[in-house]
C-alpha cells in the first residue's frame, strides 16, 4: 500500500515536472539561457537546408519561436521612445511595440544570415545570485580582428529572465533608435513615428536579402 | 601629407566653431555642424554606392575567403605596432606586451602576418588609436564631424588622426607606387568586411545619417573604455544628458577618474 502510494506520488511528481518543463526553462540562469538559445539557433541554422539557401521566412519563424519569447518588447519600445512614451495612448503603444518588434525581427534575421561559422565565447556571469538586473556577455571570435562583443541586458521578470537591450560592439540597439524616434515624434507626433515604422517595415519586403547568403 | 592633414583639421575646427555659433533649434548638441555633415554623408554615400561598394563586392566574389583572410591579417598585423604604442600611452603596459608579442609571433610563425596565429595562442587583438588615447586622457568627443572618404569622426578623433596617419607604416612606405597599392588594398579589404554590416544598417535605420552618427558615437565611447563604459541608466533619454560639449567632456573626464585603470589591463583573461 505504502509502496504503491510512493509510486503514484513519484509518477505524479514526474508528470508535474514534465508539465512544468516550460517553467523550468524560465528559471534558467540568464547566462545559461543566452548560451542554450544561441547554440540552439546556430545549430538549426547550420543544419537547415532551406535556411542555408536563403529562406528568409524560415529564419524569421525560427527567431519568432526561439528568440523573441525571451525579449521584453514593452520595455525595449518604451526605452527607445523615451520621454514621449507617456504621451502615447494604449492603442498607440501596442502599435508601436508591434512595428518596432517587426523591425528588430527583420534586422535580426539579416544579421543571422551573415553568420559564417564564427566561434562564440560565452563569458562567465559577473553578478550576485540575488541580482535581478544583469548583463550577459558573449563574444564572437574572428581572426585578424578584435572579438565582437554582444551584451544582453536582462531583467528577472515573473515569467523568467527577459532581455531589454542588446549591445553589439558597445552600440545599444535601444539607445540607437532614441534620437531617430525623437525626431520623428517631433515632426509628426506619435502617429508619425508609427507611420514611419510601418513604411520602413513594408519597404523591407522587396530587397533580396538572399544575396547576403553568399560567403 | 602631414601638412595637408593639419590644414584640413584646422579648417574643420574653424568650421566647427563657426557653425557652433549658429546652432539651430531642435538640433543635436553633439552635432552642431549637422548641415555640413549631412552633405558630406551623402557625398560619401554616393561614392560608396558608385565605387567602394561595387569594388568591395567584386573583391569578395573573386577572392576565396582564406585569401581575404590573409590580406586582413597582414594589415591587422602591421597595425598592432601602433596599437601597442597607444596602449602604452594609455597606461596599459600589459596590453602593449600582448600587442607587440602578437606582432612578433604573427610576423614570424604567421609568415609576414598572413596568419593570425597569436589569436589562436590566446593573445587577443585590441582596438586602439590615438583618438582613443586622447579620450582615455580625458579629452571629450567635441563636435561630430563627417569627413569626405573617411566618414564619421569627432573633433578629438580628427586630431588623433594626425599621429595615426603619421605613424601608419603603410602610409610611410616607399616607393609611393607600392604605398598606394597597399593603402588601396587595405581600404578595399576593410570595406569588404563591412558589406554585411552596412546592409544590415540600411535595413535597420529610419534615418541613415542619425543611425550612423549615434552608432559611431556609442562605438567610440565603448572603445575608449575598452568595452566597459559606465553603465547608463535604463530610461535616460538624450534630453536628460548634459547639453553642452564642454559639459560632456568634463563628465567623461570625471568618469575616467572614477573608473579604476585595472579592469582594462585584465582583458586578456
Amino acid at each position: 500500500m505504502l509502496a504503491m502510494f510512493v509510486r503514484l506520488a513519484t509518477a505524479a511528481a514526474t508528470a508535474g515536472l514534465v508539465l512544468a518543463g516550460g517553467a523550468q526553462a524560465q528559471e534558467m540562469a540568464p547566462d545559461a539561457l543566452v548560451k542554450s538559445v544561441t547554440l540552439e539557433v546556430v545549430d538549426i541554422i547550420q543544419n537547415d537546408k532551406d535556411i542555408q539557401k536563403g529562406d528568409r521566412k524560415k529564419v524569421i519563424a525560427l527567431i519568432e519561436t526561439k528568440v523573441l519569447p525571451h525579449f521584453n518588447f514593452q520595455a525595449m519600445t518604451a526605452s527607445a521612445v523615451g520621454r514621449n512614451w507617456d504621451k502615447a495612448s494604449a492603442d498607440q503603444k501596442a502599435r508601436l511595440m508591434d512595428e518596432f518588434k517587426t523591425l528588430l525581427l527583420r534586422t535580426y534575421a539579416s544579421a543571422l544570415a551573415a553568420y559564417g561559422n564564427q566561434k562564440f565565447d560565452f563569458r562567465p556571469l559577473r553578478a550576485k545570485p540575488t541580482d535581478t538586473d544583469v548583463t550577459v556577455n558573449v563574444r564572437i571570435m574572428q581572426s585578424g580582428s578584435q572579438p565582437v562583443t554582444i551584451d544582453y541586458d536582462m531583467e528577472k521578470r515573473p515569467g523568467g529572465w527577459k532581455v531589454w537591450d542588446v549591445r553589439v560592439g558597445g552600440i545599444s540597439l535601444v539607445a540607437n533608435y532614441r534620437t531617430q524616434f525623437d525626431n520623428l515624434i517631433r515632426e509628426g507626433g506619435v502617429e508619425g513615428l508609427i507611420k514611419a515604422l510601418y513604411a520602413k517595415n513594408n519597404s523591407l519586403e522587396q530587397p533580396s536579402v538572399a544575396g547576403a547568403q553568399k560567403k | 601629407m602631414m601638412n595637408r592633414w593639419a590644414r584640413i583639421v584646422f579648417l574643420a575646427l574653424l568650421l566647427t566653431v563657426a557653425a557652433g555659433c549658429a546652432t539651430t533649434n531642435g538640433g543635436d548638441a553633439r552635432d552642431p555642424i549637422e548641415g555640413f555633415n549631412r552633405a558630406m554623408f551623402s557625398f560619401n554615400d554616393g561614392f560608396d554606392q558608385a565605387i567602394a561598394r561595387p569594388v568591395a563586392t567584386a573583391y569578395r566574389e573573386v577572392l576565396p575567403a582564406p585569401v581575404r583572410g590573409w590580406v586582413r591579417n597582414f594589415f591587422a598585423n602591421i597595425a598592432d605596432l601602433w596599437i601597442g604604442a597607444n596602449n602604452l600611452l594609455q597606461g596599459k603596459p600589459a596590453d602593449t606586451v600582448t600587442d607587440w608579442a602578437r606582432f612578433a609571433f604573427n610576423s614570424t610563425f604567421g609568415i609576414f602576418g598572413l596568419n593570425d596565429v597569436a589569436s589562436e595562442m590566446g593573445l587577443e587583438k585590441h582596438n586602439e588609436d590615438f583618438g582613443q588615447t586622447l579620450g582615455r586622457w580625458g579629452v571629450g568627443d567635441g563636435a561630430y564631424i563627417v569627413w569626405p572618404f573617411l566618414g564619421s569622426s569627432t573633433v578629438r578623433d580628427s586630431v588623433g588622426l594626425i599621429p595615426d596617419i603619421h605613424f601608419d607604416p603603410v602610409l610611410r612606405h616607399k616607393p609611393t607606387g607600392v604605398r598606394y597599392f597597399m593603402a588601396g588594398t587595405r581600404g578595399v579589404s576593410k570595406r569588404a568586411d563591412l558589406l554585411d554590416a552596412s546592409r544590415i544598417m540600411e535595413e535597420a535605420a529610419l534615418d541613415k545619417y542619425v543611425f550612423q552618427r549615434d552608432a559611431h558615437l556609442q562605438r567610440r565611447r565603448s572603445l575608449i573604455y575598452d568595452g566597459n563604459p559606465p553603465r547608463a541608466g535604463r530610461e535616460v533619454s538624450r534630453a536628460e544628458e548634459p547639453a553642452s560639449g564642454a559639459g560632456k567632456g568634463l563628465e567623461a573626464a570625471v568618469r575616467l577618474l572614477e573608473q579604476p585603470a585595472s579592469p582594462a589591463v585584465s582583458t586578456g583573461g
